[in-house]
């Protein structure tokens, strides 16, 4: 290549192959093609992401934090959208550098000009630092560190002190947005050279009355003694103290009140920044989406975007693919929401419970390498909620009758429980035992979730998810 | 009848789903009709000698452990103890097993002592031991689990393994045993959680509890068909995914 010449032949390779390979996945019916290409591409241009990444106009946003990384993405790329951006964005949810890459070359032109003003960047906890590395983000944001597949991501201790170390290499323009409300969050961004700000509720309504039993950062990460709860409202996320140092929550930035939950079907807030406040209401459920829709919302506030548009576009927000999604089949209404770690199942059984738990519910529980391996995890799920109602609970899943033993010891009488097999043969089973015109629950981990819309695409009842 | 189970340092270590043991212990007693109360215990709180019937010891991160470890030394380790000289059964995970033996050797820093109730010693080893595990013993038959640790531990020449590795790793990856026996103490690598999965082991601590409290013998039967359906499906996926 001359040194004159525009076009980065090694680039417009990578990008080629990682575009050319995703339609061939596709063709030949092997599924999204949402990952392979991005290793391809990046086996002939190693320096895929951080070359097409460095080439969008307006900067790269990152989203990370256990849980709502796909559904806040999501959020914020439709309002930069609305806001007349083009915006690239690992939509899919392929979240690690092989994924991010896919999406950026499947973004841009055959010459590796990337169609888009701004990017808004999904990463997973593990390929966090890389992903900074690589992408070199105007914006992070960050939703919350829970306990998660410790045998994938190691214990909470060891991703916070990586965070940190990659923390310390941001520059003064460059922006951390945290949420407050998670003391573990609020330690690891303190004292940096990078810009904060912070995020959270500041009300009284929807708290838990105590911590729950699998919480990692119930102690002070600065002096180790038990941190003090002024309020709780989901996990360890709260308005919390250190009564021995005197570490506590820092002043909100952007502060939620005003919280209703709506069922199952959505939850409305009013965001205060600076001497301004305006409502939201977002058309998916449970104090979880709340934090969602605050993280998005904010980020769209620091980047420049209008608060009337934020609201319109919010107020018009579809759940990110499988998050929860309902699904008319055979004449029954089926609910799915997919759990993936203790404190999603948690906030989907709290949800759950406030509605009454009279329809019945099918749990999924695989232990492939996305769900992890490990199905400890579902031994920290306050599964206890679900004992006071009446209705059937249905369990299938690789690990199925693991689920159905925490029920056993959750206090939920055995008539109730019900196990079947594998999901191929207990799916129809299920549809079976709810009434006509009735409606039904379907709690799928990653997998399960994947192969239960996989069987519903099949029956002509969901787009696939590559088309979404 | 009470039976009064002490989960040790419950609130700094409890990772892997490891309450679900103390879960199965409780409501194994409430279904036949035996009391049962969980009791936290903590650093800094005092064992009082015969106030517990059965120990439960799970695993915790790192920086926890050291705290821990300073913790149960002096009079509280000899209380431990003397309550399994004397007979109380007792279940230990991943980082309480290895604070029951002599030492844990971390990779840098100082040695965190144990206990040494287990004639037992771990060193941090540079791999991670995670996946499947399916055990053999003598005394209670095939048990299964998930184990997830770096720690090596090697038994002392006296010391009782709780059985040989079938599928996975064990003590130390190779010697081929897992875990270790003291009277009614069990220590062992299995996460899962362990006793919801491996009902013989429950009822094992159970009987021995009112043995010693109320000199029952009697344990009456449970219907475990859930419990042995997971056990085999666990042993199963083992055995697939080795």
């Amino acid at each position: 290549m001359s040194a004159t010449s525009r076009v980065d032949v090694r680039l417009a390779a990578g990008v080629a192959a990682g575009k050319l390979s995703g339609r061939a996945i596709r063709l030949l019916g092997r599924g999204g093609g949402t990952a392979a290409p991005g290793l391809i591409a990046n086996l002939i241009e190693p320096n895929i992401l951080s070359k097409l990444t460095g080439k969008v106009r307006d900067g790269r946003i990152v989203v990370a934090g256990t849980n709502g990384k796909t559904t806040t993405s999501r959020m914020l790329a439709n309002i930069l959208e609305r806001a007349d951006l083009r915006v690239i964005h690992n939509r899919s949810g392929s979240n690690l550098v092989r994924g991010i890459s896919a999406a950026f070359a499947a973004q841009s032109s055959w010459f590796g000009e990337p169609r888009g003003d701004i990017a808004v960047i999904e990463s997973d906890e593990a390929a966090f630092p890389e992903v900074v590395q690589r992408v070199n983000p105007r914006i992070i944001l960050l939703l919350n560190l829970f306990r998660d597949q410790l045998d994938r991501y190691g214990e909470l201790d060891t991703i916070a002190s990586r965070w940190r170390a990659s923390f310390e290499t941001l520059r003064p323009d460059q922006l951390l947005l945290v949420n407050g409300d998670d003391p573990a969050l609020a330690a690891i961004t303190e004292d940096l050279p990078a810009q904060r700000l912070l995020f959270g509720i500041r009300e009284s309504r929807y708290l838990l009355a105590e911590l729950p039993h699998a919480v990692d950062s119930a102690l002070c990460r600065r002096c180790g003694a038990p941190l003090r709860y002024e309020q709780l409202f989901l996990s360890h996320l709260g308005e919390y103290i250190c009564d021995s140092c005197g570490f506590h929550r820092p002043p909100l930035d952007f502060a939620a009140s005003e919280i209703e939950l709506h069922g199952l079907d959505s939850v409305s807030l009013r965001l205060a920044h600076d001497d301004s406040a305006f409502d939201l209401a977002v058309a998916i459920p449970g104090l979880y989406n709340a934090y969602n829709a605050i993280a998005a919302a904010s980020a769209a506030l620091a980047v420049g975007v209008g608060s009337s548009l934020i609201a319109e576009t919010l107020g018009a927000f579809h759940s990110a693919f499988g998050r929860i999604e309902r699904v008319t089949y055979r004449g029954r209404q089926l609910v799915i929401v997919l759990v993936k770690n203790p404190v999603g199942f948690d906030e989907v059984l709290r949800m759950l419970a406030a509605g009454g738990l009279n329809d019945p519910t099918l749990i999924v529980i695989n232990d492939l390498d996305a769900d992890g391996r490990d199905v400890s995890w579902l031994w920290d799920v306050n599964a206890e909620q679900l004992a006071d109602g009446s209705s059937p609970i249905y369990t299938a899943g690789i690990r199925g009758a693991d689920m159905a033993v925490r029920l056993k010891y959750a206090g939920i009488a055995t008539e109730r429980i019900h196990p079947l097999g594998a999901l191929a043969d207990s799916f129809e089973q299920f549809v079976d035992a709810l009434p006509e015109g009735g409606s039904g629950y379907i709690l799928p981990t990653y997998t399960a979730m994947l192969e239960l819309r996989r069987m519903l695409a099949q029956r002509g009842a969901v787009a696939e998810f590559w088309e979404q | 009848m009470k039976l009064s189970i002490c989960w040790l340092y419950g609130s700094s270590m409890n990772i892997y789903g490891d309450r679900g043991n103390v879960l199965a212990l409780a409501q194994r007693c409430r279904w036949r009709g035996i009391e049962a109360e969980i009791v936290q215990f903590g650093l800094g709180e005092p064992l009082e000698p015969g106030t517990h019937d059965i120990f439960f010891w799970g695993g915790g991160q790192d920086r926890e452990q050291i705290n821990v470890s300073a913790d149960v030394q002096g009079a509280k380790g000899e209380a431990l103890r003397a309550e399994v000289e004397d007979g109380a059964p007792l279940l230990s995970v991943c980082g309480g097993y290895q604070l029951l033996g002599h030492y844990y050797r971390p990779a840098d820093g100082a040695d965190l002592p144990g206990i040494g109730l287990f004639d037992a010693t771990t060193t941090a080893g540079e791999e991670r031991f995670i996946g499947n595990i399916v055990v053999e013993s003598s005394e209670f038959g095939e048990l299964v689990g998930f184990e997830n640790h770096s720690g090596l531990t090697h038994l002392g020449s006296g010391a009782q393994p709780l059985g040989t590795v079938r599928v996975g790793k064990g003590n130390n990856g190779v010697d081929g045993t897992e875990g270790c026996r003291y009277r009614n103490a069990i220590g062992c690598y299995m996460h899962g959680a362990l006793l919801p999965k491996n009902p013989v082991l429950s009822d094992y601590l159970i009987r021995a509890a009112l043995r010693r409290r109320y000199d029952v013998a009697e344990l009456p039967v449970l219907d475990d068909s859930l419990e042995t359906t997971a056990h085999a499906s666990a042993v199963g996926r083992a055995l697939a995914r080795r």
